[in-house]
């Protein structure tokens, strides 16, 4: 009987010192850059053994809530927050770059390898105002390829995303018509097409559908071998997207002072043009001590982390976005 | 000895109760008020979660269809629609092919066999639904779309799934409610020159008829809150098109999937309103099956 207690014991003796060193920090929000951001963690603990970073992928909508509430100490976001969700806090949320990753129209059609679209064009095929591969529009993009007469089945995303924030973000500043009848959002009413839940859903129905066009992440389509077309950019160059192609486009973006940024349609003639920044958002002053040590790590992101990104295939931030983050990591209290 | 038990288990109003009896009636009552308090719990949290669409948009988000999470405007008929058709063309499907099975199961099949298969359908029960949702995009997808179908996936193909998900539930049931028609009965139709045919349809199927209706509403209960499997094939997209082929969307569906990116607190409590509205059509789905037991009971 007295076992028990006297294991206990020595069980709380042993643990009391760990747990009182032991430094946690909790963020969540965007499910795409978890990956790379789990890595870093994972690396940075090495680093710091005193310290854990957890992070709960629950998607950008909920870091935005969960970092208005203060609910944990680092929210995360593919689409910058609006004034409207700003206005929410009094104290000031700042955004701060961390990678980059791209959204490519992927495809399904027998014989054509090498498919050419443009920006107007994947707005008329989203809107459903181009419905078959022979029109004309994407014929004169695609001198000489094999197009099948057939309609399009349009795939998009059913659920909320980041990734489609920056699709339809794209959309609509290449098409007018996009802006209105659709807007911007990370969910909106599609005027057409077949909804698939995440990346692999929409993979999913693309590959096993036809002469079908969806989107998804660039890195999603090149672990999976899917198929995706070169987009023309705004210096009118066919680029398909890749690490450099996507680093590109955020430097020919003038930065403002808070990231808030959109980088799709980027000038510059290797800028692949459905591109985003990914964020992580934190308190400009935080409670206790996190703040140093949310610093400290950010510091350590820019410095060691950027290097881990085109492994995982993300595009690490160009060099002039670095200089800029690491003054404003500065002023994190 | 064993009523004197019972007597003072059951506390008869001027009665003598010991204390430990008490404190034992008490906790369990506890326990049994606990089912009540979170039910209502339940219901409380999203009627106060979804207060703003129903001051926005009142009862009309019921019969409203444009979603638009953009322009913030919400109505759920949709979603109501797609739900209510892919679970009805489930028990349509599902119902004579359960019953039928059950049939054979208990009056025809040598027993050997009936036991093989009652254990596959009991296995089949017990298959997870997003695997489920996986054979369906899989197999029955290119399936329809070779029958000819022109997307594949769509609200036949989410009914199909659906009725794949019940038909053991309807099976199960039904073999279980047969079994308990007594012999005497069934025999003296046999007597009476019967055929098999016969004793089926004038002894054991309207001597199981409540066990059955239990049997197709616990299994359209089943159908309406289904998830995983549905938006796998259902296509996801919130219309109201004639035709069963075209891609249609279900409230637990459009939950599932934008609940997590849900950005401005008008889609939350969209959302959370169509929750409500699920939980009602549950709770009223279930209220029917009662008052319909009810009555084929007091009709006996």
């Amino acid at each position: 009987m007295t076992r028990i207690p006297k294991f206990l014991a020595f069980a709380v003796l042993l643990a009391a010192p760990a747990a009182a060193q032991m430094k946690t920090v909790n963020g969540a929000g965007a499910t795409f850059p978890y990956p790379i951001y789990s890595k870093w963690f994972d690396e940075y603990h090495k680093v710091k053994p005193e310290l854990q970073i957890n992070y709960q992928s629950i998607g950008s909508g909920g870091g935005i809530r969960q970092i208005t509430e203060r609910t944990v100490d680092f929210g995360a976001t593919d689409g910058p927050m609006t004034e409207e969700q700003l206005m929410k806090t009094d104290a000031s949320i700042l955004h701060i770059p961390t990678v980059l990753g791209a959204v490519v129209p992927a495809y399904n059609l027998k014989g054509v390898s090498d498919l050419k679209l443009s920006g107007p064009v994947l707005a008329d095929i989203f809107l459903g105002k181009i419905k078959r591969w022979t029109d004309p529009a994407i014929v004169k993009l695609n001198p000489g390829a094999a197009l099948p007469d057939a309609a399009i089945t349009v795939v998009h995303r059913s659920d909320g995303s980041g990734t489609t924030y920056c699709w339809v973000d794209y959309l609509a500043k290449v098409s007018p018509e996009w802006k209105t009848k659709v807007g911007v959002a990370t969910a909106v009413k599609w005027p057409i097409g077949l909804g698939g839940k995440g990346n692999e859903g929409v993979a999913g129905l693309v590959k096993l559908t036809p002469n079908s066009l969806g989107y998804v992440e660039l890195i999603y389509a090149k672990q999976n071998a899917i198929a995706y077309a070169s987009v023309l950019n705004k210096s009118g160059k066919f680029v398909k997207a890749a690490i450099p192609s996507v680093t590109a486009a955020a430097a020919g973006v003038k930065m403002p002072k808070d990231y808030r940024v959109s980088i799709t349609d980027a000038a510059g003639a290797e800028a692949y043009p459905v591109s985003t920044f990914t964020w992580m958002l934190v308190y400009e002053k935080n409670a206790g001590d996190k703040g140093a040590v949310l610093k400290e790590f950010l510091k350590w992101m820019l410095k060691d982390g950027q290097g881990m990104a085109s492994t995982l295939g993300y595009a690490p931030l160009p060099d002039s976005v670095i200089a800029m983050v690491a003054k404003t990591i500065e002023t994190i209290k | 000895m064993a009523t004197a038990v019972l007597d003072r288990v059951r506390t008869v109003p001027g009665s003598r109760e010991r204390a430990g009896d008490r404190l034992f009636r008490r906790v369990i009552a506890g326990f049994a008020g606990i089912i009540l308090l979170a039910t209502a719990a339940l219901a409380w949290q999203l009627a106060r979660e979804s207060a703003e669409t129903w001051k926005t948009f009142g009862l009309t988000f019921l019969w409203t269809s444009d979603w638009d999470p953009v322009a913030d405007v919400f109505g759920a008929l949709p979603f109501l629609y797609g739900t209510a058709v892919s679970s009805l063309l489930a028990l349509l499907i599902a119902v004579p092919l359960g019953v039928g099975a059950a049939v054979f199961l208990t009056e025809l099949a040598p027993k050997r066999l009936a036991e093989v298969l009652m254990f596959a359908i009991e296995l089949l029960a017990a298959v997870p639904s997003v695997i489920l949702g996986l054979m369906g995009i899989f197999l029955l997808v290119p399936a329809m779309r070779a029958l000819g179908a022109p997307y594949g996936v769509g609200m036949l193909t989410a009914g199909l799934i659906l009725a794949f998900m019940i038909l053991p539930y309807i099976t199960t049931i039904t073999r279980e409610v047969l079994l308990t028609v007594p012999r005497p009965l069934k025999e003296a139709m046999y007597a009476l020159g019967a055929t098999r045919w016969e004793v089926v349809r004038g002894v054991s199927l309207p001597y199981s008829r409540s066990g059955i209706v239990g049997a197709v509403f616990l299994s359209l209960g089943r159908a309406l809150g289904e998830t995983m499997a549905v938006t796998m094939v259902i296509g996801n997209n919130p219309q109201i098109k004639a035709s069963l082929l075209e891609p249609g969307y279900s409230m637990a569906a459009v939950i599932a999937n934008e609940l997590a990116e849900a950005a401005s607190d008008a889609h939350l409590s969209a959302l959370v309103a169509i929750g409500l509205t699920l939980m009602a059509l549950t709770v009223l789905v279930n209220g029917a099956a009662r008052l319909m037991l009810y009555r084929l009971g007091s009709r006996k």
